[in-house]
């Protein structure tokens, strides 16, 4: 009885430090979602698309033409800033004063384009990187380099997001338009630039998860279905536009992805997120940060 | 068009609908017909909520449980779909208003109540995958050949049946439009959809209001899954549920356009007509080349003609109307949290 319980407590640790790990990026995706949502007020739908894009972008740079991947990966999120800025001027600049809801939908005929472009363009063959990280065992665990590489990038990733918004004028002035959008141009700030500028940024991020998702999993058009509703979860658990609240959430999710997975299918780790997450807009509607009105 | 007018030429039309299974037989038109008359069905359930503002991307759940709920009590219980498909709409129902209640006694509006039921397509997609054991998983799952009486079992190898079937679900679905068109609701949820908080203070019970028009539109949905699974006899997570289909509904209600009864029909006339031709005209070379269309296609609709093929149309000839009200005026309107 006593060794049962052992490997037991050893296999919950282990799911715990592997949710923390995936915490990390679903964290780095919500976090660019949640940027263009407090400044442009939209919610991009296509956004988990736009990392699949970003991963077959990784996928053909490293297996196709060579190159490192470390040299991939800056051009990789360029790619992805530029597609999303792209996103911004073509598809939402046009819907600005539109409401809100249309925007969204206009986003769900973006991810239709993307899938169906990936589909055509590449197949519906599941694809991957071909690097095999080696594992890292720790006592009796087992935790994978690339988790824990992702883990480490994605903070990276974040602290600068954090440090651009906090330290450069640009940024400052980022926060204050998701502050009051109306006021701002009154002030004598570009909104329109501004909202390039983030819409970039949000597509930078996720070309950023892009380079980190591709250790991890094969690419297919589909890809981007496994993750994307999981992180409007989160950003809605976090409040739309929260920053912390997203963070947190984002391994508040994957705590009960990796734990309802350990003790069932991984279906039903998602099952459970998904039942917490309705459960959680009974108690606290507006996010789980949300002053209370 | 006056109002007899308007009432004979649906007369002339509907007629017509009857009498082509009879006159024109080719299977395979009438096939596309079938599933023309079926997705109407859908979209103009989906459009019951849609055009008052309530954006749901969680019909495909409603679709999913109405196809599987069916399917799931013929096989392994035996009981006749005549009585699965009820139940199957009930569970949708209760579905609605355990996620509908609180979404709208909390004033979930706009985005959040988007990505809630973007959740609760997920959930129900998730669940049919993860009970493979009954449900066969992405594989797919197909109800038992009735052994016996093929009415009992409402199955029926033959076009027209299902044709005449489908055709009178779908005038179901339009009457049902028709009904709550002239009704103290929708005058209700119009006020509602343009501010919520005017249309409270006016006396309007919004989360009362909101509840029914999700309630009527979830089981109409259920039902069209559930005659979905009855004609094609084979149903996969990903045809009747999940985020595609409910963004399909969308995208079909949105090109037909969402205000006018027909406007779903006609989005569904569009769409199915879309896929099919790109279908025969590239053969397997058109996988995904239609959701390149359409997504292209809903993109350039929701920037150019928010209303919709049908409604724009119908604006054209009705010229004599110069204000348009202000939440057609504005495709949908949605109060915005801390606005």
């Amino acid at each position: 009885m006593q060794a049962f319980l052992d490997i037991f407590d050893i296999y919950l640790l282990e799911a715990v430090i592997n949710g923390i790990l995936l915490g990390g990026v679903l964290a780095l995706l919500a976090l660019g979602l949640n940027l263009i949502f407090g400044v442009i007020d939209v919610t991009w739908i296509c956004y988990a698309e736009l990392v699949m894009i970003g991963m077959y972008a990784m996928y053909f740079m490293v297996q196709y033409y060579g190159i490192s991947y470390f040299i991939a990966a800056p051009l990789t999120i360029l790619l992805v800033a530029m597609l999303g800025a792209l996103l911004h001027y073509l598809v939402i600049a046009p819907l600005l004063t539109a409401p809100p809801i249309n925007q969204l939908l206009a986003t769900g005929g973006v991810l239709f384009v993307l899938q169906s472009f990936a589909t055509v363009a590449f197949g519906i063959d599941f694809r991957n990187l071909g690097i095999r990280l080696p594992v890292l065992a720790f006592g009796d665990m087992n935790f994978s380099y690339a988790r824990l590489l992702s883990f480490l990038a994605a903070l990276v990733g974040m602290v600068a997001v954090y440090l651009f918004m906090t330290r450069t004028f640009t940024g400052t002035a980022i926060r204050a338009i998701s502050q009051d959008r109306q006021i701002m141009a009154l002030m004598g700030v570009d909104t329109k630039r501004i909202y390039l500028i983030t819409s970039a940024i949000g597509g930078g991020l996720a070309g950023l998860a892009a380079c980190l998702l591709v250790l991890q999993y094969d690419v297919h058009p589909f890809v981007g279905l496994s993750f994307g509703p999981i992180t409007f979860l989160i950003c809605v658990l976090g409040g739309l536009g929260n920053f912390i609240g997203g963070f947190i959430a984002a391994f508040v999710f994957a705590e009960i992805i990796s734990l309802g997975g350990l003790f069932s299918d991984l279906e039903w780790g998602y099952v459970l997120a998904f039942a917490f997450f309705i459960v959680m807009m009974f108690i606290r509607p507006a996010g789980l940060l949300a002053r209370r009105r | 068009m006056t109002g007899q007018g308007r009432l004979v030429a649906w007369g002339i039309g509907l007629a017509a609908l009857i009498t082509l299974p009879f006159v024109y037989r080719d299977p395979y038109h009438l096939h596309i017909l079938v599933l023309i008359l079926i997705w109407s069905f859908a979209y103009t359930s989906w459009s019951m909520m849609g055009r008052f503002g309530l954006v749901s991307l969680g019909h495909g759940g409603f679709m999913g449980i109405g196809a599987y709920v069916t399917a799931l009590l013929w096989n392994h219980l035996g009981v006749s779909p005549w009585i699965g498909i009820p139940v199957s709409m009930v569970a949708a129902g209760m579905l609605a208003l355990i996620v509908g209640y609180p979404c709208f006694r909390f004033r979930i509006t706009g985005h959040y109540f988007v990505l809630v039921t973007l959740a609760l397509s997920g959930i129900v997609l998730q669940v049919i995958t993860a009970t493979r054991d009954y449900t066969g998983g992405s594989l797919g799952y197909t109800p038992n050949r009735a052994p016996g009486n093929k009415l009992l079992a409402l199955q029926f190898d033959d076009k027209t049946t299902w044709y005449l079937i489908a055709l009178a679900v779908w005038l179901g679905g339009i009457v049902v439009w028709h009904l709550v068109d002239r009704s103290m609701s929708r005058y209700a949820l119009e006020a509602i959809s343009e501010d919520e908080d005017a249309a409270a203070a006016a006396g309007v019970n919004v989360t009362a209001e909101k509840l029914k028009i999700t309630l009527i539109s979830a089981v109409m949905t259920a039902l069209a899954g559930a005659i979905y699974c009855q004609y094609q006899m084979f149903i996969t997570p990903d045809t009747v549920s999940g985020i595609a289909v409910s963004l399909q509904m969308v995208f079909a209600a949105i090109v037909g356009g969402l205000f006018v009864s027909l406007g779903p029909t006609v989005g569904a006339v569009i769409t199915i007509l879309l896929a099919e031709t790109l279908r025969i005209g590239f053969g397997t070379k058109a996988v995904g080349w239609d959701n390149l269309v359409y997504g292209v296609l809903l993109v350039l609709f929701i920037i150019f003609l928010p209303k919709g093929i049908l409604g724009s149309v119908l604006d054209r000839l009705k010229p004599q109307r110069k204000v348009p009200r202000a939440h057609e005026q504005k495709a949908v309107q949605i109060a915005r949290p801390g606005t």
